[in-house]
């Protein structure tokens, strides 16, 4: 399509349009949008017109409305009095929760998994490569079923650890019953408060510590920066990892002391545990179950990427003298994330779709909320599908957004 | 392109119904066959068996009602339909009726463009716990943890009941029945919650049905019953007089075994305009004047499909209760055929 | 000197001694043992980790399989068999529900007197795959490749025999237009070709069909689209949304490299709006919104509505598979096509798509992959996949009530042999057209 372009000699003609590379492409373009344009009115004219035949108008004032069913898990403050709305942003934050916690996860599965396989011990190797098939190989609906089956028929119930005081906590911490998984919370005896933004409260203790861990690790990225600029300079690095340590652990050490951070140890009483934080079994078994599904393609994909260095660079490292273990952290992984990082991201991105599939374990995500119990008590589904795709297709915008940032500045500098 | 080769393909197949217009009668009158929203599997209402024949007493009366219309119960389809599904399945014209134990309420009625045509099981919403957890009424489950089935009536219901009565609850979210009986055998919750019908199914398909109580309580009315598409009254009228076409014959004695004798030397006006040996009934429906005759004979009277289905004789072991004719003290009550 | 120096040694050799074997440590199970599984105290420790949990893996579940009762009629007499036979406390499988009803999680409620033929449906669809399976088959199996959708539709669904032929003609008068224009005006052509076929299967299909079947009633009997289920419902949409969607997954990764600003946007926007959103929300699309979006009064089969959304869903997926295939070609041949004055589409025919093609079949492969362990969300509309849907219809008949694991262990299993037997294939596929591009 390079064409030299020049003035036409000759006038211009209709059949150009079709006949003349510099004008067909725009002709192209111009009947493609018409197409699609004709398309799209031709849906939103049906829509209209079978909205009106069934009586129904196209309105999302039922977001409004007191919802008036319960959610179990719920990490912002819900009543069955609470609207739909906020219905909607708890099941919002119960997907955001498991796809944050899953993608976590599933990377550390993932590259434990797939730097094992590599492994010079047979059977580890072949633990490892039965793990991936069987995982890969199955839908995920499955194990999302089994593993919510084998957490409530396999784990006792909450009343078996009655009796002696902490009996049966693991390190006296972590019980895992056939409800829910009892976790020490984090007690705060002089918090922040919270602030109520409307939809959800911001709990201003944890913002705190966000705020302060952030600001020492940009100032320890500026410590870096200059020690390497004196490096630079001198050929010598100046000894900064206690200045990095005491930068980043001093001034969180001294605000949680001032908070009076502590662990709330969960403890029984009566038939429950409380005290603790009980996370539900739906949402244990769902965050397993997706994570050691999507680990084991990530585990796949770490093994390609360390596969794809070439062996001439761990041979450089061995005769450099490095250990097998450094060889692998300083050499070779940098170099197996360029190819690691863009399959990643469309892992990270099944992940969070998969997580739809929470209500097969009742775990009330978005589509738990929005798209079921919503979508069934107000009969709303025009409005309540349309916009449970946009959730998801802003969640998943911003994953991606995020992880291109990330890609662009592991990507090789090619000069 | 393509797609629009396979659309003309399929609707030359039958794949693809026709328009869904407002005459749901001619439309199943057309295509030879009614077809029926169901439940893809409740024990004892709707289940396919291993050849895939559905038997249930919720398809009993759908077969019924192809007997009203075409004089021959197999001639119906099933459509299984998720609890978010059903109504959408029924407003698009996918199917023609909703037997589906949908409870009848006003929003429903009022707001999803479905008519309901009647009561066919008049249910509630009740409780069963665990017979070691020592509770004898809904009223001690303060604290309870307690299963539910998602996009019901029952999980409003269970939120309504325990915020009247000053309670605290955890619920567990279970998509099917199925899902719900297991974590509730499992000891993932204390007390399951669903229409007490099913609770009874439930618990009598347990290894060990005595270490399990039905509480007393009835949290709710849940009037189970087949719906239409709002607009179309003479199809409405259709179901909704199959069913009381079986619920009357049961109060007149009229059986499957006796129906041929009866329609022939029965001198009861009411039972002749019923099976239309006197009469114009049918025509006012716009059915043949055995209408009630032919839907009575697919699976017998109302007393005769519950016994087979649900009722004591079957592993369900459901009793009458509110389901008893009126004369018997029951809630079934069939306006006069005349 | 060495005569001296042999007067003054006691004794020389003058024989060669015969091996030794190595010592017990460096050679046989041993020195494999050693290397393979005890090399360092991090291996040995792994080594130790891993055979515990072998162990309790085994100990928790080999009681249970060892107990499995095949003979049964319901689960009350599993559960009999086993307690009469292990001892009161014993926990056993209950494989009699599979033997049961197994016929059921394959085939769904497909009549049973004709269940060959969605077996030679699939039978069929490996020889039509044949020519991307084995490089050797002749050129003259293609030609079956393309009519496969067809016969396959034909045996599935059955009818008439003339609908798919008609179908098929379209097609075949189509082309057939576009050959005839193609030297004397080759932008118009393949708009003709389309034009030819829409207008066949709008106004004559229809007509011609009813006739040729009234003169020749040659047909199956037809088969419902309610009656399937199972794992005939999982492959028929998985194999009908791969083979539809290549064509517009092609169209659209041609789309997004195109310059044309237009139409790289729309689709961008197509392939990211897919992509971006779960396969359960497009089922819900199909289930409940596209009665929204088609004229009033249209309604088709829940199938074919699943099948169209799950194909634009698979078709963003292959579209990127394309993409990667396209930009693995060397820039040189597009050049070198450029360079022999070959205008877009020839040089798209003939020279980048078939080897782009080529590079993308591994990717293809886990495509179909994917999209065939994602069928089983479609129990989430109301369509008995073989996972949950005709298990949940089992557990629902009083025989079975109660019984949890061994179906949902059977579809596993089975899952598990197609998935693993197709993603081993991709592999050896990959290796081999490695080998080609060196």
């Amino acid at each position: 399509m390079a064409d030299a372009v020049e003035k036409p000699k000759e006038s211009f003609r209709l059949s150009m349009l079709i006949y003349d590379t510099r004008y067909r492409s725009m002709t192209i373009q111009l009947v493609v949008f018409a197409l699609f344009v004709a398309i799209a009115a031709w849906l939103v004219d049906n829509t209209v017109r079978n909205l009106a035949a069934l009586g129904k108008d196209f309105d999302f004032g039922f977001l409004s409305v007191r919802a008036g069913y319960d959610i179990a898990q719920r990490l912002v403050p819900y009543t069955q009095d609470s609207t739909h709305l906020r219905a909607l942003i708890v099941g919002l934050m119960n997907t955001l929760l498991i796809a944050v916690m899953g993608c976590a996860l599933a990377t550390v599965v993932g590259i434990a998994v797939g730097v094992l396989r590599l492994s010079s011990n047979w059977l580890v190797a072949r633990l490892m490569t039965v793990y991936v098939e069987m995982f890969r190989n199955v839908p995920i609906l499955l194990w999302i079923l089994l593993f919510y089956t084998v957490f409530t028929e396999a784990s006792p119930a909450p009343s078996v650890f009655r009796g002696d005081e902490g009996r049966g906590l693991l390190f006296g911490l972590f019980a895992v019953t056939n409800r829910y998984t009892a976790i020490p919370a984090i007690g705060v005896d002089n918090g922040f408060g919270s602030l109520d933004l409307g939809l959800f409260p911001v709990n201003l203790s944890l913002l705190a510590v966000v705020v302060v861990l952030a600001i020492s690790l940009f100032v320890r990225s500026r410590l870096n920066r200059h020690a390497a600029a004196i490096q630079a300079e001198t050929g010598r690095r100046p000894v900064t990892w206690w200045k990095s340590l005491l930068i980043v652990v001093l001034p969180l050490v001294i605000l949680l002391w001032v908070m009076g951070v502590h662990l709330l140890v969960p403890t029984i009483s009566g038939f429950n545990f409380t005290g603790g934080v009980n996370v539900p079994n739906s949402f244990m078994a769902l965050w397993l179950a997706l994570s050691l599904y999507t680990g084991a393609f990530i585990a796949e994909i770490v093994r390609a990427g360390i596969l794809a260095v070439s062996r001439g660079q761990s041979e450089a490292a061995f005769a450099l003298g490095l250990r097998p273990g450094r060889t692998m952290s300083l050499v070779i992984l940098p170099q197996a994330l360029r190819v690691i990082i863009p399959p990643l991201i469309s892992q990270f991105l099944n992940l969070t779709k998969n997580s739809s599939l929470a209500i097969a374990v009742g775990y009330l995500d978005l589509r738990g909320t929005l798209g079921g119990i919503t979508l069934n008590q107000t009969g709303r589904e025009l409005e309540c599908v349309l916009l449970m795709m946009l959730i998801y297709l802003a969640i998943s915008l911003v994953i991606s957004a995020v992880m291109n940032v990330y890609n662009s500045r592991v990507r090789l500098k090619e000069r | 392109m393509t797609k629009i080769a396979i659309l003309g393909t399929l609707t030359a197949m039958g794949l693809a119904a026709g328009a869904a217009s407002a005459a749901t009668l001619d439309d199943v009158k057309a295509r030879g066959e009614l077809i029926c929203g169901v439940n893809p599997g409740l024990t004892g209402f709707a289940a396919p068996d291993a050849s895939g024949n559905w038997s249930g007493f919720d398809i009993s009366l759908c077969r019924a009602i192809a007997g009203a219309v075409f004089g021959d119960g197999n001639k119906v389809r099933f459509v299984p339909t998720t609890s978010e599904t059903r109504f959408t399945a029924l407003a698009s014209g996918e199917v023609d009726v909703l037997v589906r134990n949908s409870t009848w309420t006003f929003s429903r009625d009022a707001d999803l463009g479905l008519d309901f045509a009647g009561v066919n099981y008049y249910d509630g919403q009740g409780f069963m716990v665990h017979q070691d957890l020592g509770v004898t009424s809904a009223k001690e489950l303060d604290g309870a943890t307690i299963c539910i089935q998602t996009g019901t009536t029952t999980e409003l219901n269970l939120a309504d009941y325990f915020a009247v009565n000053g309670m605290s609850y955890t619920p567990v979210a279970v998509q099917s029945n199925a899902e719900g009986e297991q974590q509730y055998l499992a000891g993932a919750c204390d007390a399951y919650t669903t229409d007490a019908s099913g609770l009874a199914a439930t618990r009598a398909a347990f290894a060990t049905p005595a270490d399990h109580i039905i509480l007393p309580e009835i949290i709710s009315k849940e009037p189970l019953g087949p719906a239409t598409r709002q607009g179309d009254s003479q199809w409405n009228d259709i179901v909704r007089w199959t069913l009381n076409a079986l619920v009357a014959a049961e109060e007149y004695g009229v059986t499957s075994a006796n129906i041929e004798e009866l329609s022939a030397s029965s001198q009861n006006p009411e039972v002749r305009r019923l099976l239309g040996t006197e009469g114009t009934l049918g025509e006012m429906l716009g059915l043949d004047a055995d209408w009630a005759a032919n839907a009575i004979s697919v699976g017998g009277n109302y007393g005769e499909i519950f016994a087979a289905t649900i009722g004591e004789q079957t592993p369900i072991g459901l009793a009458r209760g509110l389901n008893a004719q009126w004369t018997q003290g029951g809630l079934l009550y069939a306006p006069p055929f005349r | 000197m060495s005569d001296t120096h042999a007067q003054t040694v006691p004794f020389v050799r003058d024989t060669m001694l015969s091996e030794a074997p190595p010592p017990a440590g460096q050679a046989g199970a041993v020195r494999w043992l050693r290397e393979n599984l005890f090399a360092g105290w991090l291996n040995t420790v792994l080594t130790v980790l891993g055979l515990v949990a072998v162990f309790f893996l085994l100990r928790g579940l080999l009681p249970w399989f060892l107990h499995g009762v095949w003979n049964a009629q319901t689960l009350g007499e599993c559960r009999q068999i086993i307690a009469e036979r292990w001892g009161p406390d014993a926990t056993g499988a209950c494989w009699a529900v599979i033997r049961d009803r197994w016929t059921q999680f394959l085939f769904g409620f497909y009549p049973s007197e004709l269940y060959w033929r969605p077996v030679l449906a699939l039978v069929l669809l490996f020889v039509a795959l044949a020519p991307v399976l084995f490089p050797a088959v002749p050129r003259r199996l293609t030609l079956f490749s393309l009519l496969y959708p067809f016969v396959g539709f034909w045996l599935l669904w059955g009818g008439s025999i003339w609908q798919p032929v008609m179908v098929l003609l379209g097609f075949v008068l189509g082309y057939g237009a576009w050959r005839l224009l193609r030297d004397r005006a080759p932008l118009l052509a393949p708009f003709a070709g389309v034009v030819v076929a829409l207008l066949w299967w709008l106004v004559l299909c229809g007509p011609l069909r009813d006739l040729f079947a009234s003169i020749l009633p040659i047909g199956l009997e037809s088969v419902r689209s309610d009656r399937f289920g199972g794992f005939v419902l999982s492959l028929t949409i998985g194999v009908a949304a791969i083979t539809l969607s290549l064509p517009m997954g092609i169209a659209l990764a041609l789309a997004r490299r195109s310059d044309m600003f237009l139409i790289k946007t729309l689709s961008v926007c197509f392939i990211e709006f897919i992509r971006g959103v779960p396969l359960i929300t497009l089922l819900f699309t199909a289930s409940l919104l596209l009665n929204y979006f088609l004229p009033p009064g249209t309604n088709f089969d829940i199938i074919l509505r699943v099948i169209i959304m799950v194909t634009l869903f698979a078709a963003a997926y292959i579209a990127e598979v394309v993409r990667g295939g396209l930009a693995a070609l060397p820039r040189g041949q597009y050049e070198a096509a450029d360079a022999l004055g070959l205008n877009y589409m020839q040089a798209q025919r003939l020279i980048v798509l078939p080897q782009a093609l080529k590079i993308s079949i591994p990717g293809i492969v886990s495509t179909f992959i994917g999209l065939f362990k994602d069928t089983t969300l479609v129990i989430f509309v109301g369509l008995l996949d073989p996972l949950k849907g005709i298990t949940d219809a089992v557990r629902a008949s009083t025989d079975w009530k109660g019984i949890y694991w061994e179906p949902y262990i059977f579809v596993g299993t089975i899952f598990f042999l197609f998935c693993f037997g197709m993603s081993r294939y991709s592999m050896h596929l990959e290796r081999r057209l490695k080998r080609e591009h060196r």
